[in-house]
């Protein structure tokens, strides 16, 4: 098969030529700035090949932010759209497309790597280890994640974008209905940053169970590590099932069988069915670790520890069981019937149980304490009643019989993101303005972080709130123009311009991560917050190795108790020893450009061309299987000089404000 | 982290990180285990849908399945023989009952190669009906991890050979030999539930 | 600084949401008919809790929050170390256990109701309609009747109707607001669904499940008559409507938004998509977009094998270049 050149970038849309300018001038300057600032050696020393858990974990933020913002754009771009009846910015094939790109972006592309990224800054340092249990099988986590990403984000000006929907259900995601290659980046892009996502759940499941400092017994451990460690029991039960499914769909688009097509006996309901096995999860997944950090949040500026700890352990640890237990609710319409139906109502209603414990542990965990209202906190509070609203119409949707009349509806799309931008977004911005001293050494903003905080709330609950009522009124998700006989305008307009506020909220995030990078004050205190978790016990940000002395546990809030009992705060100069590290590689982003370039061509259909780039993939592997580098040893002396940098710069702070 | 040897423990566990690869790989199986089994449930579901196309009756032969099935378990005894004299200190003996193994399994390989050419031969491709889809990627799949395991398993015994028996190259053997018996338990359970069940039916 | 700011927007937008929600009578909440009744009666039921569980919480929330806020007053206040109330964590577990369960029963029952023709109605006999969905449009036989229709169906009123529901191609859901719940329709699968409209009236239904290009005109209108009348109306079609045939069928099936058409004979004497064995009508060629183009492959059991005989079809030599006509709103 002949390469169609003419077919190869996507041409004739005025939006879309306007990007491909925009991205061509973006990466021009971009080489161009870092090649004039003489940077890339250090880019490639000091983070391409980084393996440092709290490196890694910034670059998946960093990818987490930007993503976000093609999400958003994505997001307005369907708003502007919807805005009013007969909307002409977009056409249907446009409009598919973006919705389709939104969804996969916000949540595989935003959600995940936020959250996995603040896990992997904050885990380590809170169980009190040096790196996870394998640093370079963390930094290819991390790049493939980013490859696919990037993949998956070319397709709108290279080849086209993918067009049925997030949950791409069959036959609409077969050749039969979508012969472009349009939705092979969906197989694609998505599998490769799978499988990263699937070796991270490992990655952090050894690293919880077995780096634990001393003394932290598993009912010792904080809350986010719970949680973290809960999800990645769900990602390594789950990931495979999706990894399954877009291998069968890669095969009936690209191969020709026949699993989920219309013809040759394939069964589309088997893909609604393995992809919600997974999706159910994955949106546990990503409110878990999210629950944990308002867990650490909330108890830091409540100045107390958390509430009903042991319940909330348990109701974390039977939310995921029953996660995989409720996958048939989202649908429920599909004719199963009434026994089926049944039992998936009830599995499902069982949900809000655990999670209404949590939520009353976390009200009690503030009663009696002394709420400070930081921008952390803020969100943290935001979220009760925002979640509490997409809870609540959780069970209404989870009643098989009532999902009749809400099921594909605005309703539907009010209630997932009442769920996901209170329990996921508002999350990862409390823990960013929270853990951002620790990663970067310098604080946000808290004014601007204000501003960021009521535009984006405000603005969110203008957006979906009229989306209830509009679901209510018949009006479904996904379809791009409703005429003006319907009564929807209005609401519709509301919503828009609700969508536009949480941009601009967005947009104070942006400026306040660019104004504290350039202005804020570095001379912080390790402890700024007054925080209770092993995070906080060393420098901010801390050093590469973590702690010069592992710290010993011996209650929960264990920095907390250390302080309160001054208590292995401070450091001998003969408790310091030699301290083992692991080695950069330059293996793991390598692999990934590779698997990048197998992907692409595999999405074209290149299949021999495929082939052999994935033969690269082998070599990689080869390759790590002959290395024997063990790491290096950092000596005496280099961590003397930085503990009493810090040392010496936290005591000024303190006896200042003192 | 690599200093601290624990020399009560078996060669591959003496080491943290060694312990730690060998929790990994475990978890690591526990996702191969859901892997199969959405694929095993995939063919379950799909294994009566011929579109015209030729069953499972039709095709299936029970002797050369006989000879992949022994094949492979035989494979699994001499790899669990490799292991032992590894524990024992045997490099030798270690190396040999490996390339016995490996001997087996690219025979099950190539009969199993050869039994899907026989099959397209016939007109059975994977693209003939949703059962042959689903046979010829479960089967493909498990074949497939066979190759790699091979060709992983040549590359520790390069180590071994070079650097004799470590804590490190008896960690990677060991879980080589996970990942073989492993591969014979999937294997099992397609026996069972493609083959058997299938000439059953 | 925290109140002020709080209030003056949310002061602004409550009222503006809560009149136009009021005044918009939305459809779910003004049934037609006894299935959308009873699954509103569900709804309301749910409705109730879930309004309790909002005002506690919220209550619970806003008290906390404020009684316990950090002022200069209590600048030296240091929180008591509390671990947690075995009493109160088995209070609120147990509480919600009772609202799943208050919510559980009534689900199940109505569950249960929905798949039977509504209370009331048993001694009637239902009507039966076949609805075909297609992209994008929808066609109604009426097998007992004879006759076809694309895009509205006509019903006598209260009487019940026993929808059955398939697709030509993609997956759909067919949802009439007013009159009950949605279900998919899907290719070689039948599902099935009982509607009645109290009295007569004219109805909008859709599709809600995403499937193309012309997605969003994949409408059509429910139209209740009296009994007479439909007898009527049924008569008209049956005397002066065209005939489908197998051919302009085909070009039915072809991914297009159409407005209103009717026929006097029913595509159930040739192929019924519910059929597992059914022949397939696909036109990937039609679909092409501005996307690079990707290989189709031939499906084993299309209809267009018949009439090649044998011979293989290259399907991109079979010229449908035509543009696809889809994504345009061709009200009716
Ligand atoms: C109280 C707990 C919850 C219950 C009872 C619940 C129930 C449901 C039900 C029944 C549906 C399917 C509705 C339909 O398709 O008609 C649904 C959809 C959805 N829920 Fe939830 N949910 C809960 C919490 C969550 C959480 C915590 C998240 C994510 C963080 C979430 C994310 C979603 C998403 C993304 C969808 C729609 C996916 C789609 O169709 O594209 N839900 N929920
Ligand atoms: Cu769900």
């Amino acid at each position: 098969m002949g390469i169609k050149w003419d077919k190869f970038f996507i041409t004739g849309d005025p939006l879309i030529l306007g990007s491909q300018i925009a991205i061509l001038l973006t990466m021009i300057g971009i080489v161009a700035l870092v090649t004039y600032l003489k940077k890339w050696k250090w880019l490639w020393r000091e983070w391409f090949t980084t393996v440092d858990h709290k490196r890694i974990g910034i670059m998946y933020i960093l990818m987490g932010v930007l993503m976000f913002f093609r999400g958003g754009v994505d997001g307005l771009l369907m708003k502007a759209q919807t805005a009013t009846a007969d909307g002409k910015l977009l056409d249907a094939q446009h409009y598919n497309e973006v919705f389709t790109t939104h969804g996969v972006i916000m949540i595989l592309f935003m959600a995940m790597p936020l959250l996995i990224g603040i896990m992997n800054v904050i885990i380590p340092l809170q169980i009190g280890a040096r790196d996870v249990a394998f640093p370079q099988l963390n930094a290819l986590s991390f790049w493939l994640t980013f490859s696919g990403a990037m993949l998956f984000n070319i397709s709108f000006v290279i080849g086209g974008s993918p067009d049925a929907g997030w949950t791409a259900y069959f036959p609409l995601a077969g050749k039969e209905f979508t012969p472009g290659i349009g939705n092979n980046f969906y197989a694609v892009a998505i599998q490769i940053a799978g499988i990263g996502t699937l070796m991270t759940g490992i990655n952090f499941i050894v690293t919880v169970l077995k780096m634990r400092v001393k003394g932290m017994t598993l009912m010792k451990m904080p809350m986010f590590t719970w949680t973290s460690f809960i999800t990645s029991i769900i990602i390594v039960a789950s990931f495979p099932i999706l990894t399954v499914a877009l291998a069968l769909m890669t095969f009936d688009r690209i191969f020709g069988t026949h699993f989920f097509t219309l013809g040759g006996g394939g069964l589309d309901m088997m893909w609604v069915n393995l992809f919600w096995l997974w999706g159910h999860p994955e949106v546990y997944i990503v409110v878990l670790p999210a629950f944990g950090m308002f867990s650490e949040v909330i108890s830091t500026f409540s100045r107390k520890m958390l509430f009903g700890y042991k319940s909330m352990v348990f109701s974390i640890v039977g939310i995921a069981f029953l996660s995989m237990l409720v996958w048939v609710h989202h649908f429920f319409t599909m004719g199963a019937g009434p026994a089926v139906n049944s039992i998936f109502s009830i599995t499902t209603m069982m949900i809000a149980i655990p999670t209404g414990v949590k939520i009353f542990n976390w009200l009690f965990t503030m009663r009696k304490g002394r709420i400070q209202f930081t921008t952390a906190m803020l969100w943290a509070l935001a979220f009760v009643p925002c979640f509490i609203i997409g809870g609540t119409t959780g069970v209404m949707l989870a009643m098989g019989a009532a999902d009749y009349q809400y099921h594909n509806s605005l309703f539907l799309v009010a209630h997932f993101h009442y769920v996901l931008i209170p329990g996921v977004v508002f999350a990862v911005f409390a823990g960013l303005y929270y853990w951002w001293p620790k990663m970067f050494g310098h604080m946000l903003n808290e004014k601007l972080g204000k501003l960021h905080f009521w535009f984006f709330v405000i603005g969110f609950n203008m957006t979906f709130l009229p989306m209830f009522f509009l679901g209510l009124d018949g009006a479904v998700r996904r379809s791009y123009t409703y005429s003006a006989e319907t009564g929807f305008g209005p609401l519709m307009l509301v919503s828009a311009i609700g969508a536009g506020i949480l941009a601009i909220g967005f947009g104070f995030l942006c400026y306040n991560i660019y104004w504290s990078a350039r202005y804020a004050d570095r001379n912080i205190s390790s402890d700024p917050w007054d925080a209770r978790t092993l995070e906080w016990a060393t420098a901010s940000p801390a050093p590469f190795y973590n702690f010069a002395k592992l710290p010993e546990v011996k209650s929960l809030d264990a920095f907390w108790y250390m302080k309160k009992n001054n208590d292995g705060l401070e450091l001998r100069e003969n408790e310091i020893k030699e301290i083992h590290m692991p080695s950069n590689s330059g293996l793991p982003i390598i692999m990934a450009i590779v698997f990048g370039i197998a992907g692409f061509f595999l999405i074209f259909e290149w299949k021999i061309a495929a082939l052999v780039a994935a033969l690269g993939i082998i070599a990689g592997l080869i390759v790590r299987s002959f290395d024997y580098n063990d790491g290096f040893h950092v000596p005496v002396d280099e961590i003397k000089a930085t503990e009493k940098a810090w040392r010496k710069v936290d005591k000024e702070v303190k006896d200042h404000v003192s | 982290m690599s200093a601290n040897l624990n020399t009560a423990l078996p060669l591959e566990y003496q080491t943290e990180q060694n312990r730690m690869n060998i929790l990994g790989f475990w978890i690591f199986l526990g996702a191969e285990i859901i892997l199969f089994a959405t694929l095993f449930a995939t063919y379950s579901v799909l294994s009566t849908r011929f579109a015209g196309g030729p069953t499972q009756n039709d095709l299936f032969e029970i002797k050369g399945v006989m000879t992949e099935t022994i094949l492979l378990l035989t494979s699994s005894f001499t790899c669990g023989l490799a292991i032992y004299e590894m524990h024992r200190g045997n490099k030798k003996g270690l190396l040999t009952w490996m390339i016995i193994t490996l001997l087996l399994g690219a025979g099950f390989v190539g009969l199993e190669i050869n039994e899907f050419i026989t099959y397209v031969h016939e007109g059975a491709t994977m693209q003939t009906s949703a059962f042959l889809s689903s046979f010829f990627v479960l089967l493909g799949t498990h074949g497939l991890h066979v190759s790699m395991g091979i060709g992983w398993a040549v590359m520790v015994m390069i180590q071994i050979v070079k650097r004799g028996l470590t804590p490190v190259t008896a960690r990677k053997a060991f879980i080589i030999g996970l990942y073989w018996h492993f591969l014979d338990v999937v294997w099992i359970f397609i026996f069972t539930f493609v083959y058997l069940k299938g000439m059953v039916s | 600084m925290f109140k002020k700011n709080y209030l003056v927007p949310l002061a602004a937008i409550l009222p503006v949401l809560l009149l136009s929600g009021c005044d918009m009578n939305m459809v779910v909440f003004d049934p037609q008919g006894p299935v959308a009744r009873e699954i509103l009666d569900l709804i309301n039921w749910s409705l109730v809790f879930m309004l309790l569980v909002v005002v506690v919480v919220f209550g619970l929330f806003g008290y906390i929050v404020w009684k316990y806020r950090a002022t200069s007053k209590n600048k030296d206040y240091e929180p008591p170390e509390e671990h947690g109330s075995t009493k109160l964590e088995i209070i609120w577990t147990f509480i919600p256990i009772l609202i799943v369960i208050a919510l559980t029963i009534p689900t199940i029952k109505t569950i249960y109701k929905l798949e039977k023709v509504p209370e009331g109605y048993e001694n009637k006999k239902p009507i039966t309609i076949n609805v075909t969905s297609a992209d994008w449009k929808w066609i109604f036989s009426y097998p007992e009747q004879g006759i076809e229709t694309v895009n509205y169906v006509n019903i006598p009123a209260d009487t019940p109707i026993n929808f059955k529901l398939t697709s030509a191609g993609t997956m759909q859901s067919f949802w009439v607001p007013a009159l009950g719940g949605q279900k998919y329709t899907m290719a070689k699968m039948e599902t099935q669904m009982y509607l009645v409209a109290d009295h007569p009236g004219e109805y909008i239904g859709r599709n809600t499940n995403f499937n193309g290009k012309g997605y969003a005109g994949m409408e059509f209108t429910v139209e209740a008559k009296s009994p007479q009348a439909f007898a009527k109306w049924v008569k008209d079609v049956k005397s002066k409507a065209p005939k489908l045939t197998e051919k302009s069928y085909i070009n039915l099936l072809k991914p297009s938004n159409l407005g209103r058409e009717t026929f006097s004979n029913t595509h159930l004497a040739w192929v019924n998509h519910a059929d597992m064995n059914a022949k397939i009508y696909t036109f990937p060629e039609l679909y092409r977009n501005h996307d690079y183009p990707g290989q189709i492959f031939k499906d084993p059991d299309n209809h267009t094998n018949e009439k090649t005989e044998g011979k293989s079809m290259d399907m991109n030599n079979m010229d449908m270049s035509g543009k696809s006509n889809g994504g345009e709103h061709s009200g009716h």
